[in-house]
């Protein structure tokens, strides 16, 4: 990627931003420039630009159907597999347009992971067999598979509590574990990127709390990008926020976007303050 | 409304509630609950007096036969005491619903995907009717449809099969006559197997959640490694149940198969292109308008009687099977 092309998804960042101030001090890993949705003739999306830095948590906030999950699957072209789909603009990764015609989704995906609101380990895999199946799904060759077994599931902090069970049925962890074991499953394929959609909504508060502090670790060396209704949640986990709305009747567009401690601390919009604080949504 | 007792129960309030007939003490709920049990044991019963009535029927001619009447083939009543076995029917009717089977699966199971991952909607819907509609051809037609038009077509993919694939002994044929084969009679019955295979597969494939396709798509996979990994897996108990149902109707099937098999009263090991083979039911059915006698109408029974027999061993086999592979993936 060039630096010409760097400063161009930077512009988009700050220009998104306007005057809050938002400087990420690493180089861009994903962006999403001009992007519009569609499902059939429905437009759920407008104009949606945002940058997201390497290496940090960017949680996306907004009442429901306001297009957060839409967008995040725009991310690594789930969007493009639902019938009727239609998109505009572009979403750049590491400053390449992945919708690109020589682009293969396949390769998208394996770079750009992604984690489902509800845990969707495989259940006629063992433990051992989910955190393999990327690896088994997709093709993908890499050597000793004893070691990224045990190197996802630390990396996902659930090593500990299945080491010595990994021959036994997903199905039988609880449902904390399935979604760490589900985002063990995503590491082993090495992403670059890691998209969460309400990673937590189905868990307890504990198991909650386990997936959030895994999210802290792993961004360290992974970007993640994650859907939360849980507003103490985007303030635990993220470094920058972005809200979206959907206003009665017009596609879902960024209302504000920037640092979380400002967006939560001292946003620019009234809108942004009233659903940060729970006055709607 | 007695008096208090205070905080401390007594003991007769510890005593266990008939929680039992309160369950059912609503009278509308007593009526269903017997009725519905009626109807659970009506099903039991009748299962249980066809065996019953096969088996005694079975008796007289198990006692003149011994057990060549399931281990030798033949069937002649002239002879004192008359030589009749039934193995070759017997071996003839899984013969005939393995090559069935063959033909039936793989068909049943791509249409089934086709219908379920790949065709837009309204041609899955299209299909569904018309397969549905397939399955409720009576066998009779379908048995005349095979005698006038398939068996000349057959004929010459059977020519063809024994000149290009001879070299295997399964497509040896020896007489030149490739009329009246296991391998027709086992093409009619994949044409009776395959709706109801379809039906089934479709059910259970368009079933696989939702999450557990996202999730292999969010890795990366292919519709391919989907359906080896997921999807197939997952529906794998279903499938192969509807692949029994197919079996169980082409175990017991009789007028088409006696439409276009040449039933012979030896035992056809493995010739499926070679003339001639045999088949439990169509035994039935081909010798009961004219039975000689009290005893060949027995002999018949007795057969009848080891066909329910084969079937229900062939689906406690499956059972089994089914619970076997039910196993991890590693």
């Amino acid at each position: 990627m060039s630096t010409a092309e760097f400063e161009d998804v930077m512009d988009l960042d700050i220009e998104g931003a306007e005057a809050s101030t938002v400087h990420p001090v690493g180089p861009t890993e994903m962006a999403a420039r001009d992007l519009s949705v569609w499902f059939g003739r429905r437009k759920v999306l407008e104009g949606v630009n945002i940058a997201f830095p390497k290496n940090t948590v960017t949680a996306l906030i907004g009442p429901s159907g306001c297009g957060k999950s839409t967008f995040i699957r725009t991310l690594n072209r789930l969007h493009e597999l639902i019938p009727g789909a239609a998109l505009a603009g572009s979403v750049l990764y590491e400053g390449k347009d992945i919708y690109d015609a020589a682009v293969d989704p396949v390769q998208i995906r394996l770079q750009i992971g992604m984690v489902f609101q509800k845990p969707n380990p495989f259940p006629s895999m063992t433990i051992r067999g989910n955190v393999l199946a990327g690896l088994k799904l997709s093709g993908m060759k890499r050597e000793n598979h004893d070691d990224i077994v045990e190197q996802t599931l630390t990396a996902a902090g659930l090593w500990n509590e299945v080491k010595d069970r990994l021959g036994t049925a997903a199905g039988d962890l609880s449902g904390g574990q399935q979604q760490r074991l589900v985002i063990a499953r995503a590491l082993a394929v090495q992403p670059h990127v890691l998209l969460m959609d309400e990673p937590c909504s189905a868990l307890d508060p504990a198991s909650t709390l386990k997936i959030e502090e895994t999210i802290r670790e792993l961004s360290k060396e992974v970007t993640i990008i994650i859907v939360t209704h849980n507003m103490q949640q985007a303030v635990r986990v993220s470094d920058y926020t972005a809200f979206f709305l959907a206003e009665e009747g017009t596609p879902g567009h960024v209302v504000e976007q920037g640092e979380t401690t400002k967006i939560f601390g001292n946003p620019r919009e009234q809108r942004t303050l009233d659903y940060v604080n729970g006055r709607f949504g | 409304m007695g008096g208090k007792t205070g905080l401390v129960p007594d003991a007769s309030q510890l005593a266990l509630r008939d929680l039992q007939s309160a369950a059912t003490s609503h009278r509308g709920d007593r009526v269903f609950t017997r009725t519905v049990a009626a109807a659970a044991f009506t099903s039991l019963l009748v299962l249980a007096g066809i065996a019953i009535f096969l088996g005694l029927q079975a008796i007289p001619a198990f006692q003149t036969q011994g057990w060549s009447f399931l281990t030798t083939t033949g069937w002649d009543i002239n002879t004192t005491p008359p030589t009749v076995g039934i193995f070759g029917m017997l071996y003839g009717s899984v013969l005939l619903s393995v090559v069935g089977l063959v033909i039936a699966v793989p068909a049943a199971i791509l249409l089934a995907i086709f219908m379920v991952f790949l065709s837009p909607p309204r041609l899955s819907r299209i299909l569904t009717n018309l397969i549905d509609l397939m399955a409720a051809i009576p066998s009779v037609i379908l048995g005349l449809w095979a005698f006038y038009i398939l068996n000349p077509t057959a004929e010459e993919w059977q020519v063809l099969l024994n000149k290009y694939l001879g070299w295997i002994p399964i497509f040896e044929n020896t007489s030149g006559n490739f009329l009246g084969t296991p391998f027709i009679a086992g093409f009619v019955l994949a044409i009776m197997m395959i709706p109801i295979i379809t039906a089934v597969t479709r059910e259970v494939l368009s079933r696989t959640p939702p999450d557990l396709i996202n999730a292999s798509e969010a890795l990366g996979c292919s519709l391919w490694t989907m359906l080896r990994y997921v999807a197939l897996p997952y529906g794998r108990g279903g499938i192969v149940g509807g692949i029994m149902l197919g079996l169980g109707r082409a175990l017991g099937e009789t007028i088409a198969v006696f439409f276009v098999l040449k039933l012979v009263y030896e035992t056809n090991w493995d010739k499926i292109i070679e003339s001639g083979g045999g088949s439990v039911a169509t035994l039935i059915v081909s010798r009961f308008g004219e039975v000689s006698g009290p005893l060949e109408l027995q002999l018949l029974l007795a057969a009848g009687f080891f066909l329910f027999i084969m079937t229900l061993i062939v689906n406690v086999i499956a059972n089994l099977i089914v619970s076997r592979t039910g196993r991890l993936q590693k």
